[in-house]
């Protein structure tokens, strides 16, 4: 039932490829992998590859982190709206204090993603690392 | 299906903040005491327990509570459950004990909740309430509870067309209100302490995930609820004060990044007021009193409007001009609500089914809603992941 596990999703986001999955009864692409079409519900999915490109819907500076992010805070975390239409979580590549201070400005700015290395913490599922989608601004 | 009707019989509540010195069965056994002590019954009455904890795996090393509970607070052998949906998770115990009472199973049970989230420390506690947001994709970024919320709100900021400095003042109202009835509560983690905060102290508050001050946040807390729920028959039996179950309802919703530019509409808790609403026969507009689940500032406005208080865009607003308050369209959080009062977790659910059976019985010493009949609880857990509503009332 899972066509795309979550370690298949993450090694292609380091190699700067973003996996998806097409819906062959309705079309729709959802983003990240899931066991069933975001839209529709069907479980009838094929793996895709998508463009990792998007715009910024949505953002914050996180400077107080859970325990086990320390090291990497302060830093922003957003939404970005894929191309293909899917949400997707990420870090976006710019200063918290610059991110708080374009505010709005930010929200709508295209983005490329990509998958950065991190350790694991002590309740990640994957023991060996921690992928997470980086966000680089592009319209500049 | 529901065959009897339920009310409430009694109502326990510890006070909440820090219990260094308490376990998550302390904590239980104390609101357990008061709500047991105005219930007149004998604990041989009680047929099942119903508990609600989030997350004492990761704060005590504790799982498997049921059995420790039953036995600590004298109720014998009798069959109990732990509920757990994050924040919600009392909340969802109390619904699944009414409806036991309503379907039949059982006459007399007991329903609440406990959590060490203070004694945690704030690192641990934030962690363990991160692993309510979703654990692959949404973790791995660091998104804590703070952060989803600092994402709605700039969401919201751009649905709505305010400009963030415009939204960060009428939040910043949510804070001053709930605080200021908080620090009337005894019972509330800041009783007698910032009871006059203004939208400068707010704004200016240390950033915790952008645009959120700490004065936008609920805090850490330990602290323990309970509640005895019957049938009505029973209840006016025992007492001349029955508060009764008018209605509940419950619903779910996927990982945030899924529900997209939707998220700051809470659907799932439209349609888990919709469901409660229906049961009780009710329409918003003939609620008096709400216990909302204010985790953040802008989490009181965006329930406002997705419980169909004011329309959507409209929250904002509400809460600047008072319309929250005491004199205003709905009292929302009388008892200080999670900002003032605070946030033990798994014990916030059957805490909000506490203050609102003290207001409608006219024993909520603290504050008083003037003429309540019909009262509200809204209980969020995670990202929007578990929904669950109860419509309380005066009268049948």
């Amino acid at each position: 039932m899972t066509v795309i596990t979550f370690k298949e999703y993450f090694d292609a986001l380091l190699e700067d490829k973003l996996l998806g999955l097409k819906c062959q009864d309705c079309g729709a692409i959802t983003c990240p992998p899931k066991n069933t079409c975001n839209e529709c519900k069907s479980y009838n999915l094929e793996k895709t590859t998508l463009s990792g490109k998007g715009v910024i819907e949505t953002f914050t500076s996180t400077y107080i982190p859970p325990s086990g992010y320390e090291k990497e805070a302060p830093f922003v975390i957003g939404m970005v709206q894929l191309k293909e239409g899917p949400w997707i979580p990420g870090r976006i590549e710019i200063a918290p204090e610059e991110a708080d201070k374009l505010g709005k400005e930010l929200i709508g700015r295209e983005v490329e993603v990509s998958g950065k290395k991190f350790p694991s913490e002590q309740f990640y599922p994957d023991k060996d690392r921690r992928v997470v989608p980086i966000f680089k601004i592009i319209d500049k | 299906m529901k065959n009897r009707n339920v009310a409430v019989l009694g109502v326990g509540q510890t006070k909440f903040g820090s219990h260094p010195d308490k376990s998550l069965v302390d904590l239980f056994a104390d609101a357990f005491k008061e709500a047991f002590d105005e219930s007149n019954i004998e604990r041989k009455d009680i047929e099942a327990l119903y508990y609600g904890n989030f997350n004492g795996e990761l704060t005590d090393g504790a799982a498997n509570m049921g059995g420790f509970l039953t036995d600590e607070i004298g109720l014998g052998m009798i069959p109990a459950y732990r509920y757990e949906g994050a924040c919600c998770s009392s909340q969802v115990a109390f619904r699944e004990a009414v409806r036991a009472v309503a379907a039949g199973y059982h006459d007399i049970v007991v329903a609440g909740g406990s959590e060490r989230l203070y004694s945690a420390g704030t690192a641990l506690g934030t962690r363990a309430l991160a692993t309510s947001v979703e654990a692959i994709h949404e973790i791995t970024t660091g998104l804590g509870f703070p952060g989803v919320f600092g994402l709605a709100a700039r969401l919201y900021a751009k649905e709505y067309n305010i400009s963030i400095e415009e939204l960060r003042k009428k939040m910043a109202q949510v804070s001053i209100k709930n605080h200021k009835f908080g620090a009337r509560n005894q019972k509330a983690q800041f009783y007698q302490k910032m009871g006059d905060l203004d939208v400068e102290t707010v704004i200016n508050g240390k950033m915790i995930s952008s645009p959120l001050t700490l004065y936008d946040c609920c805090p850490m807390t330990d602290g323990g609820s309970a509640a005895i729920v019957t049938t009505d028959e029973i209840a006016e039996d025992l007492t001349n004060k029955p508060v009764y179950v008018l209605g509940t309802g419950q619903a779910s919703g996927g990982a945030l990044f899924r529900q997209g530019a939707d998220l700051i509409k809470a659907e799932p808790r439209r349609k888990s007021s919709q469901m409660a609403y229906k049961e009780a026969g009710i329409k918003p507009d003939d609620i008096d009193v709400i216990e909302i689940h204010d985790c953040f500032t802008i989490a009181e406005i965006i329930a406002t409007e997705a419980l169909g208080i004011f329309d959507y865009g409209k929250g904002a607003d509400a809460a600047e001009q008072g319309e929250t308050d005491l004199d205003g369209k709905v009292v929302i959080n009388p008892d200080g609500g999670l900002i003032g009062k605070g946030h033990p977790v798994g014990a916030t659910g059957t805490s909000q089914i506490y203050a609102l059976t003290r207001i409608l019985r006219d024993e909520f010493k603290p504050t008083t809603v003037k003429g309540a009949e019909i009262g509200l609880t809204d209980t969020l857990g995670g990202d929007f992941g578990t929904l669950c509503n109860v419509v309380l009332g005066r009268g049948r």
